[in-house]
């Protein structure tokens, strides 16, 4: 029976079941009549882009709006190779809601800036405000958080991951109301500064659903043993300070209600921690799915593993390198239930204390049946390794890693890593992240064209030797959604060869190639649905040169481009040319 | 008007294509750019080594043209940190030990010395060191053994100001919860402890 004979609300009904971005995306294309009924319904808007729609074009669209999730910078923002005000302002978004209808419910925003005042006029404009969720943001200090405390009366949700946050030592946490009781999630294990403890034990007793807390580094460890007497119910532990002496009485009576802790599902922090007190965490590490030990210092490998030999229902481990490769070995015979890896180096740039290598990996992959997300900072990897892990491994959906001097070969053989690369991407056919690292040349590339047929993101760095590296990959990739590139011999042939290509994409960035000022400027001209940037930050360019720059021969140091519905942005700054 | 920064000439690239004689960059003046050669032999790609140069700052105008990438590895100046490199967000908060610098300042010395607590293991590595550092005192150490120097006769009491601004006698604690809590050590001359009357020695001896 033809759906168009049911009434609207019926449509609608069925819609409810769909959640998913790209399926309501697609439902909306099919007829007018769905598209309309669509997007009336439509509740939870992701943009990956905040400069590929207006905030105004958003709110016309979808007035049933309550949870908005916004990206701003680009990736390689995280590694210092964006400005800081390059752009990614959240303020004209949240004017714009609240002069609205909306009535905004959830905030969810990634790489953006984020003032004071967008957290005071948010916190003040949507009286049904419950969530806010931001991850690797940065602009604002501890007084808009207070605001949000202060005047979002139904929060459930505070969650701040990763920013970069000015701790003006207020009493942020003292603005939550005694009134409020609703809390569900707090995270402020980013915050440097004091709190006032004595109002958190309060908060976290008046708040009974509070099923996450991940406590920032000046939280001692006898808050943490009251906290917990409060709110046994945690699913989700973020520790902030653990030292203390093991004979204390204190430690005693953490040590007791842990134990009473049984709903605890995942942990984290440990952002100052005494290796001597780690045993108290032992019981709660048998139901343990998700451990994240990767901000702890000074824990020794040893004191890892053993840790690491209670979590037998592990499904998500976040580990720095000095586990080691023994270390990991543990974990592939303990943690049978992996899915996710992610190993951080702890000193990057000593390269003698190598403590994971591709042996490491090799062992997880044979013990690990179930894994399919890897991040990976290692000293050396080699093809065989590589292509042993593929062997063991064909459900990645992410794969990164990274050697940790980005063009070293093959120690073992000295060639190329191409063939262990390309023996992943032959294997696991459902990848859609891959980073690179290591020497590679085009082979790599034509690997990933022709394999990699599901890929969506590719992260590439001082890779390949021509143009027909990239070639391979943007004629290959059919499902590529985002590329970065930085310091690889990639140009204008490439750049320009298939430009409608990326209007399939959400951006393209490339720092430090080959590619030339006249060639973005024909891009951007070829192609108006796009922005094309250029990031120049050269602060030396002297009138002579200021001639000079605008010689289309000019290689452009870094240039960022991305699809949009509303052309050039209107915040960009001085060193930021929009072609 | 010269444009002789940043010109140099090129060799074709394996694709085949000629690049024009001079090209120009947007690059610091006098810093020539480098294209690779194209070939696929290892060693000749152009990337990490040039990127770690051009990277290091204005003064450094050297560009290491056809220098292989394995030399590089071998040289001092791979180890200088490329912009963005490693991608690793966040790294330099991530489990690094914290390098511990802290002031030690000796009743009756004109200057102080700073000492890094992250590089000894214990108490007695600690004691052992500092009695080296002020050659000329002698430390009453942790088991309040009298070491009477033979040329002073004095003798001193580690001490140390903690995280709450209160001085205690060093070896109380563990040796890992003292570097974390310590701000900075006073040798304290013993004539002026008098009246602490220590009954017991401090708990942690050289096993911890």
């Amino acid at each position: 029976m033809n759906m168009n004979y049911f009434p609207d609300e019926v449509v609608e009904h069925v819609f409810d079941f769909i959640t998913s971005h790209k399926d309501r995306n697609s439902v909306s294309l099919v007829c007018k009549s769905w598209y309309k009924i669509e997007r009336y319904s439509r509740q939870r808007v992701f943009i990956g882009n905040c400069y590929s729609i207006t905030p105004q074009r958003l709110i016309a669209r979808f007035p049933g709006l309550k949870s908005l999730t916004l990206k701003g910078k680009p990736h390689f923002a995280d590694f210092n190779l964006v400005p800081h005000d390059w752009g990614g302002f959240v303020y004209p978004w949240i004017k714009a809601l609240a002069k609205s209808r909306i009535g905004l419910e959830e905030l969810r925003l990634k790489r953006m800036v984020v003032s004071d005042d967008s957290l005071e006029l948010l916190s003040k404009s949507f009286p049904n405000f419950k969530s806010l969720v931001l991850v690797s943001c940065e602009g604002f200090t501890t007084d808009g958080v207070a605001a949000i405390a202060a005047n979002c009366r139904f929060l459930r949700e505070l969650d701040l991951q990763e920013n970069e946050v000015e701790d003006h030592r207020g009493h942020w946490l003292s603005c939550f109301p005694e009134s409020c009781t609703s809390l569900v999630s707090l995270n402020f294990a980013c915050l440097k500064g004091e709190i006032n403890l004595a109002s958190l034990e309060r908060l976290v007793a008046r708040s009974p659903n509070l099923k996450s807390l991940r406590l920032n580094r000046v939280v001692p460890l006898d808050t943490l043993q009251k906290l917990l007497m409060r709110a046994p119910q945690l699913v989700d532990l973020g520790i902030g300070s653990y030292v203390d002496d093991p004979s204390s009485e204190v430690f005693s009576k953490l040590k007791a209600v842990i134990q009473l802790c049984n709903s605890i599902r995942s942990l984290s922090g440990f952002l100052e921690v005494a290796p001597c007190c780690m045993s108290a965490i032992y019981p709660i590490c048998e139901n343990l799915t998700f451990l994240n030990l990767s901000y702890a210092p000074g824990l020794q490998g040893n004191d890892l593993t053993k840790l690491v030999q209670h979590c037998r229902k592990l499904q998500r481990l976040w580990i720095l390198d000095c586990i080691g490769d023994k270390g990991l070995g543990v974990v592939a015979s303990t943690c049978k239930e992996l899915q996710e890896l992610r190993v951080f180096p702890s000193d990057p740039f000593d390269a003698e204390n190598a403590a994971v290598t591709e042996e490491g990996l090799v062992l997880i992959s044979a013990g690990c049946p179930k894994l399919n997300s890897l991040l990976y900072f290692c000293h050396q990897m080699t093809n065989a390794a590589l292509i042993t892990v593929a062997k063991n491994c064909t459900n990645f959906i992410r794969f990164r890693l990274c050697i940790l001097d980005p063009v070293k070969a093959d120690p073992v053989t000295n060639q190329p890593l191409d063939e262990g690369f390309g023996a992943i991407v032959r294997s696991n056919k459902s990848l859609k992240r891959l980073s690179l690292s290591g020497l590679l040349t085009d082979q790599v590339f034509l690997y990933i064209g022709m394999y990699a047929k599901k890929l969506e993101m590719l992260s590439i760095a001082f890779a390949g030797d021509s143009n027909k590296g990239m070639l391979y990959v943007l004629n290959g990739c059919k499902k590529l959604r985002k590329l970065e590139i930085r310091d690889c011999p990639f140009g204008d042939v490439a750049l320009l060869q298939d430009m409608g290509k990326y209007e399939t994409m959400r951006s393209l960035w490339m720092s430090s190639c080959e590619v030339t000022l006249g060639a973005c400027k024909t891009l951007a001209k070829k192609m108006p649905s796009l922005n094309v940037e250029i990031i120049n930050e050269s602060e030396k360019l002297e009138s002579e040169q200021l001639e000079l720059s605008f010689d289309d021969r000019l290689l452009v140091d870094k240039m960022y481009l991305y699809r949009t519905l509303v052309g050039d942005r209107k915040d960009a700054p001085e060193y930021v040319w929009l072609l | 008007m010269s444009s002789e920064n940043g010109k140099r000439l090129l060799e074709t690239d394996a694709g085949g294509l000629n690049f024009e004689a001079t090209e120009l960059t947007l690059g610091l003046p006098g810093e020539p750019r480098v294209t690779s050669d194209g070939g696929a032999k290892l060693g000749s790609k152009r990337g990490f080594s040039e990127t770690v140069d051009l990277k290091l700052g204005d003064n450094n105008q050297e560009v290491k043209l056809g220098h292989s990438l394995q030399e590089a590895a071998k040289s001092p100046v791979s180890k200088t940190q490329v912009v963005g490199w490693p991608p690793v967000r966040g790294f330099a908060k991530r489990g690094k030990k914290s390098c511990k610098y802290v002031k030690v300042a000796v009743d009756g010395a004109p200057y102080l010395r700073k000492v890094d607590l992250e590089i000894y293991n214990s108490y007695q590595q600690l004691l052992t060191s500092l009695e080296d550092m002020f050659s000329c005192f002698t430390i009453r150490n942790y088991l309040n053994e009298k070491k009477i120097d033979q040329v002073n006769g004095i003798e001193y009491m580690p001490t140390y100001e903690d995280k709450d601004g209160d001085w205690m006698l060093v070896g109380d604690v563990p040796w890992q919860m003292f570097v974390e809590s310590c701000k900075r050590l006073r040798l304290m001359k013993s004539s002026e402890a008098v009246g602490l009357g220590l009954k017991t020695a401090p708990k942690y001896s050289s096993t911890n």
